[in-house]
């Protein structure tokens, strides 16, 4: 910038495209952390830790709360209580650095621009994330922003804080299942038949879905979309064509396989609890 | 309200006394999310963390847990392990997490952690805190669309008996105990707060499909079930090894007792023979002999965890080939409805 001689005005744009990757365990963690405030306490900061991905992505995997003091002007961050923390969880993980700090409640506010400067000196360009966790628009809305420089020539003016995208991997979630993860109580965790039920159950409506669609299509009822169509047959060309004769023998062949397996593990327990018998009443009197 | 925290105070010190046994473990969310995303990030090497909440009559709860470094076979390292540990506890408190350790988690493989180390590791726990729990995470099996985790505890009756170490199988016999009887399985509660439903309702993505769906119906289940058969294979060469020792042990008793029987018969009639002769009749137990010396039994306890081990590993191949069936089948009639 100084060397191009000239004192433009400018916006650095050096992070200007970056976007960032959230999971869903550092909402949990700042919901958790808000809930337990302390009792004057309006709001809770803390760090995120995660990783720059080679494109640029921020990874923010990991978080945890720093307690703070905040009057209308002045922000004390308890900084000894961020690096002890640091440290622990290096030793955890060495491969998750600071990448930002969080805070909840809607967008930036007053002292933002401090905590960003303290953390813009632990870390270049970091990630500030808000979670609203008042639902002020009636809505969980989460946001991320990097900060970005005013600068005239050399000298900085401001700073301002630009929104960047955020890309929810809500796939972990997912995996564990929103049942367990979304109601307040849930009584048992769900075991591995009760869940396959539920997942055929899933694809059966499905199905049933595309079948009412291409009903309806065919009698009329609903315009056709050609889009909706490619996709239909491509999932219906994606099952192998096989011949009846090789698809019953493989079909076969692999309920056999199962069928083996099962007899294999009752033998082992019936042979199981004969050894039981045997081990303790053997006795010699 | 004053009346009301002051009764509930004096319930729990009256369920103190009581000390119900542990029904309940319930656990967090943000918990669950903890455990997996460490155990996950590890695998397959195998971590451990402790497991903070509190102790409520009949349940345990489980509201929040850290991660510890992976352990190392040093006394530095140990020591160091230790303080991280006090730091982190001391950290947390400082943000009004529940300080209270109630256990510790760990991550496992095809379900094999039936082990001493367990055992042990759970013994520690139970000097220092009255109730704790054992949470188990299996990374493996969470790729076909399982949440596996577990909550153990060792049954009060083993314990007993591991205390004084106690396994022959007169002991053993004495308290019924059978291998079923070491770990306790404790059903497992889910508890989110009310803030993180709300965000997780507002948040959770509309897809019909979702990942562990995808993950269910997936047909590649042989690697997973060779790997069980695999390790399957190999406890029964540890059990049938174990077997062989008690063999050897019966085999080895009933000779001296047959040589104790012998021995018994000729100093008899030698002291007939010193009756008739008018003399003192010896001693009939002699405890400087070599045959009177008892043979240590070996101990079951090994034999009992490979036992659980392997029914385990049982459990396992019979629900995974029974959803693959389900899955066959569902295969077979796509296919004829084609």
């Amino acid at each position: 910038m100084a060397s191009s001689g000239q004192t433009v005005l400018q916006f650095s744009s050096s992070s200007t495209s970056i976007s960032a990757r959230v999971h869903p365990l550092v909402i949990f963690n700042i919901c958790d952390f808000y809930v337990r405030r302390p009792d004057q306490a309006e709001r809770v900061i803390g760090t995120l830790l995660g990783s720059v991905l080679p494109d640029g992505t921020v990874d923010i995997r990991n978080s945890y709360a720093v307690p703070h003091n905040e009057s209308s002007d002045q922000v004390a961050l308890d900084i000894d209580y961020h690096h002890n923390m640091l440290l622990s969880h290096q030793k955890v993980n060495p491969k998750e650095v600071i990448v930002g700090w969080f805070s909840t409640g809607f967008g930036v506010t007053g002292g933002s621009a401090l905590i960003h400067e303290f953390y813009a000196r632990e870390v270049s360009n970091p990630v500030h994330l808000t979670v609203d966790t008042g639902f002020k628009n009636d809505e969980a809305a989460l946001k991320g922003f990097v900060s970005i420089n005013l600068s005239l020539g050399d000298q900085q003016l401001a700073a301002q804080f630009q929104e960047i995208p955020l890309d929810l991997r809500m796939v972990e979630a997912e995996r564990i299942g929103f049942d367990v993860l979304k109601p307040t109580t849930v009584d048992k965790i769900p075991n591995d038949l009760e869940g396959m039920e539920a997942s055929m159950e899933r694809l059966l409506a499905l199905i049933d879905d595309v079948y009412k669609y291409v009903d309806d299509v065919v009698e009329g009822r609903v315009a056709p979309d050609n889009d909706i169509g490619q996709f239909i047959s491509e999932t219906v060309a994606s099952i192998p064509k096989l011949s009846p004769h090789t698809f019953d023998k493989l079909v076969n062949d692999s309920l056999q396989d199962q069928l083996l397996l099962l007899y294999l593990s009752s033998i082992t327990r019936t042979q199981l609890s004969l050894a039981e018998k045997l081990n303790t009443a053997a006795q010699i009197l | 309200m004053a009346n009301t925290t002051a009764r509930s105070f004096l319930q729990v010190a009256a369920t103190e006394e009581a000390a119900p046994p542990l029904r309940v473990v319930q656990i967090e969310g943000l918990v669950i999310l903890k455990i997996i995303k460490h155990c996950q990030e590890f695998s397959p090497a195998l971590v451990t963390g402790q497991l903070l909440g509190l102790d409520v009559g009949s349940v345990l709860e489980v509201t929040n847990c850290f991660p510890f470094p992976i352990r190392e076979e040093d006394e530095e390292v140990e020591a160091e392990g230790a303080n991280y540990q006090l730091e982190m506890m001391r950290c947390l408190r400082e943000v009004n997490v529940d300080n209270n350790t109630v256990g510790w988690y760990q991550s496992t493989l095809f379900g094999s952690f039936q082990t001493v180390e367990l055992i042990e590791t759970f013994m520690n726990y139970q000097e220092n805190i009255r109730r704790c729990v054992c949470i188990v995470y299996d990374p493996s099996r969470s790729n076909q669309g399982v949440l596996a985790l577990k909550a153990l505890k060792l049954s009060d009756s083993f314990m007993d008996l591991y205390k004084n170490n106690n396994f022959t199988g007169e002991k053993l016999r004495e308290k019924n105990l059978s291998w079923v009887d070491i770990f306790e399985e404790i059903p497992i509660k889910v508890s989110n707060s009310a803030l993180i439903s709300a965000f997780m309702t507002e948040l959770e993505t509309d897809t019909p499909v979702r990942q562990c769906d995808y993950e269910r119906l997936q047909l590649s289940t042989n690697p997973f079930l060779e790997r069980n058969v695999e390790f399957l294979i190999e406890c029964m060469d540890d059990l049938s090894m174990e077997q062989q020792k008690f063999q050897f042990y019966y085999r080895n008793l009933s000779r001296q007792q047959a040589q104790q029987q012998a021995w018994l018969q000729k100093r008899r009639t030698e002291n007939m023979s010193r009756k008739a002769a008018g003399e003192e009749p010896l001693p009939e137990e002699d405890p400087s002999n070599p045959v009177f010396k008892p043979i240590p039994e070996p101990s079951r306890l090994d034999s009992f965890l490979i036992t659980n081990q392997i029914s385990n590993y049982c459990n396992q191949i019979n629900g995974v080939a029974g959803q693959s069936f389900s899955r066959l089948y569902l295969m077979k009639a796509l296919h004829d409805e084609k």
